[in-house]
């Protein structure tokens, strides 16, 4: 069991951050979605971010609604994959905050657990978030990621029974990945009732980092997801900016306004 | 017969195509690898199959339906002029005599009986071919219940008279217009939906895929397919079991239904996939809607898009059972090309009167092809389900033929 290691790089920089009272901030980017696209995840540590989740796009995205889909698809037809994605992070300017990727479980198969996280740790990514990978199924990559010092995090959704989140809050690292609704990714207009209570439930259980993720998108879900959460994952409103065209520059621009309502919350 | 093992001899084992193991595993695949979302789903879905199956009401209550709505049982076939033709001994099961025409009546009647028992209202379903989503807005209007069915765009273009069959018994019909906007597609998008609405909806799927329980409980629905067969077998033929059973395999769920009556005996089983969508025979390990199992891809790990004239057969994966029953070397898959499958379409027409469904025409191309040769010896005798009929492909044939 991996439960005897400690917590890697990854937790140990989002508890420290939130331990001085900041909200914490991941933006979602879909590796290969754009040429020179790593300049975005300068971008968004110059914004503020804390984390910074990079997406391997996988053909099948069954837990992503049409934003991350369309962005998925158009990384994919770009010639994006895993070997190029974390090759192009090896090669980019170390943007100075833990890279954390998510990715479906087939990828992760590919080459086995092992490769894939040995792989994940020479490209400089700390962390890892497998959507389609529940608690139970977790074993195999939990000891693979341990062992190669990749901090697993697993989500917990609002329709998760109490005996079963303790688990995921126990066996999680780097954060708690809580869901906020029974859906898939994308924007809403506003923040899920579920938000507040499941991220009640995860906190009574664990002092881990919880992050709150699907359909934060604007300032104002942001500031209130903070009253609730240790921060947001910001994914769909920032991946609808990029296909619409938004560079860098753009983004940080977009991101500093959240980085501003969590600060103020 | 590229890519596929050689025969091991058939060994009738106990447990194989039994109850599945701990986590929904059959050997090293299955498994319920859902969001976390839809974990809980499953989990009453599982609960409640395992109430319902072993309580005589919910079975006499299935058994009624499938007699008195969808005409069970359904006749075993000699097929006697084409097998003098064959050389062999052919024998039909005729899931295409059943209501709405193909076998996929029998999963979805169990499905919605058991989600109506959940109190759900409403079945959430993907559809490829069309046969699955007839059935399902079937059976949700026979007891009251809601329909909405995901199939792909290029679906809907070439299977005009489902969507339209559907849209008559009161289903709402959504089109895919995502990746290949196929069954894959279809599947994906059902999932999502399914998400969103776990209170009030059963995700009624069609094949022997998808997270645990699905794999083990659609085989389960579907193995009155095996079992009705294997009691005519019995009185028909004079060695009581075929030497071969023969099935066609998108997901694999007529396949699993109708191997599911012969695991125990020593026939040979045989599933035949389209070649351009054969997730056992070219398939290589992965996880995708759901379960663990083997999946076309390519070598970055992306899932292939299938390709085969048969709309239910364009599926980039075979159900995780059957993938165990590869490697047990239990079952073997071999492949046919379209056109094989539309060849033996017409065949079957003219010797036997019976148009079927282009997915069962692969599993008689099988037949056509081997028969006589080392595969299917003369004189071989074989049992083989024709699991559709041919009326939703007209269209497509009346291009070929």
């Amino acid at each position: 069991m991996t439960d005897i290691l400690a917590p890697g790089a990854v937790e140990r920089h989002l508890r420290a951050r939130r331990d001085t009272g900041r909200g914490l901030l991941m933006p979602y980017v879909t590796g290969g979605i754009a040429p020179g696209w790593t300049r975005y995840l300068e971008a968004f540590a110059e914004a503020g971010a804390d984390a910074i989740e990079v997406g391997l796009p996988f053909s099948d995205p069954t837990l992503d609604g049409a934003t991350i889909q369309q962005a998925s698809e158009t990384a994919l037809a770009r010639g994006a994959s895993t070997r190029r994605i974390l090759a192009d992070l090896a090669e980019g300017r170390d943007p100075g905050v833990p890279l954390v990727a998510s990715t479906y479980y087939n990828l992760v198969l590919h080459d086995g657990p092992e490769a894939f996280c040995a792989a994940l740790r020479r490209a400089g990514v700390g962390g890892l978030i497998v959507p389609d990978l529940p608690v139970h199924e977790a074993d195999e990559l939990a000891d693979a990621a341990a062992a190669a010092g990749i901090d697993l995090a697993l989500l917990a959704s609002p329709a998760t029974p109490q005996p079963r989140l303790a688990e995921i809050s126990r066996r999680s690292r780097g954060f708690v990945y809580a869901v906020s609704l029974m859906g898939t990714t994308g924007e809403r207009a506003a923040l899920a009732a579920s938000a507040a209570e499941l991220t009640a439930r995860i906190r009574r259980g664990t002092d881990r980092p919880v992050l709150l993720g699907f359909g934060i998108s604007t300032p104002d879900q942001a500031r209130e997801a903070r009253r609730h959460a240790d921060g947001v994952v910001v994914g769909a409103a920032v991946m609808r900016r990029v296909l619409d065209g938004a560079g860098p520059d753009d983004l940080r621009d977009f991101l500093a306004t959240l980085r501003q309502a969590l600060d103020q919350e | 017969m590229r890519d596929v093992p050689p025969w091991r001899e058939p060994v009738p084992a106990a447990g194989v195509m039994g109850e599945p193991r701990e986590r929904g595993r059959f050997g090293g695949y299955g498994g319920r690898y859902a969001p976390e979302s839809l974990v809980e789903a499953c989990r009453e879905v599982d609960e409640a199959f395992r109430e319902a199956r072993a309580d005589p009401g919910f079975r006499g209550a299935l058994a009624e339906l499938l007699a008195l709505h969808a005409g069970r049982p359904t006749p075993l076939t000699p097929a006697r002029r084409l097998s003098r033709e064959l050389g062999v001994r052919l024998y039909l099961k005729r899931e295409d005599l059943t209501h709405t025409g193909s076998h996929k009546i029998n999963n979805v009647l169990g499905q919605a009986l058991l989600a109506a028992r959940m109190g759900r209202r409403r079945l959430i379903a993907e559809t490829g071919a069309g046969q699955h989503g007839v059935a399902t807005a079937t059976a949700a209007a026979l007891l009251g219940l809601e329909a909405t069915v995901f199939m792909g765009e290029r679906d809907i273009e070439r299977q005009g008279l489902n969507v339209f069959r559907m849209r008559m018994l009161g289903a709402e019909v959504v089109p895919v217009t995502t990746g290949s906007r196929t069954l894959k597609d279809a599947t994906s998008e059902a999932m999502r939906h399914w998400v969103g609405a776990t209170v009030d909806s059963h995700y009624c799927v069609g094949s022997v895929i998808g997270p645990d329980p699905y794999p083990w409980m659609v085989r389960e629905f579907q193995r009155v397919i095996g079992d009705e067969a294997r009691g005519q077998c019995a009185a028909e033929l004079r060695t009581g079991v075929p030497d071969h059973v023969v099935a066609c395999v998108g997901g694999g769920s007529n396949a699993a239904g109708t191997f599911a009556g012969f695991a125990d005996t020593p026939a040979r089983l045989v599933g035949v996939e389209a070649e351009g969508g054969a997730g056992a025979a070219r398939g290589r390990l992965g996880v995708l809607h759901g379960c663990r199992s083997l999946f076309l891809q390519d070598d970055d790990g992306q899932i292939v898009e299938p390709h085969s004239i048969a709309a239910g057969l364009d599926y980039p994966g075979v159900g995780p059972e059957h993938a165990h029953l590869r490697d047990l070397g239990r079952a073997r898959y071999a492949t046919v090309t379209d056109e094989e499958a539309v060849g033996a379409a017409v065949r079957l027409a003219r010797t036997e009167g019976i148009v079927p469904a282009l997915e069962s025409a692969h599993a008689l191309a099988w037949v056509i092809r081997e028969a006589g040769g080392g595969e299917l010896p003369a004189g071989s005798t074989v049992l083989m389900t024709l699991s559709g009929r041919g009326d939703k492909d007209i269209s497509t044939l009346k291009e070929l033929v």
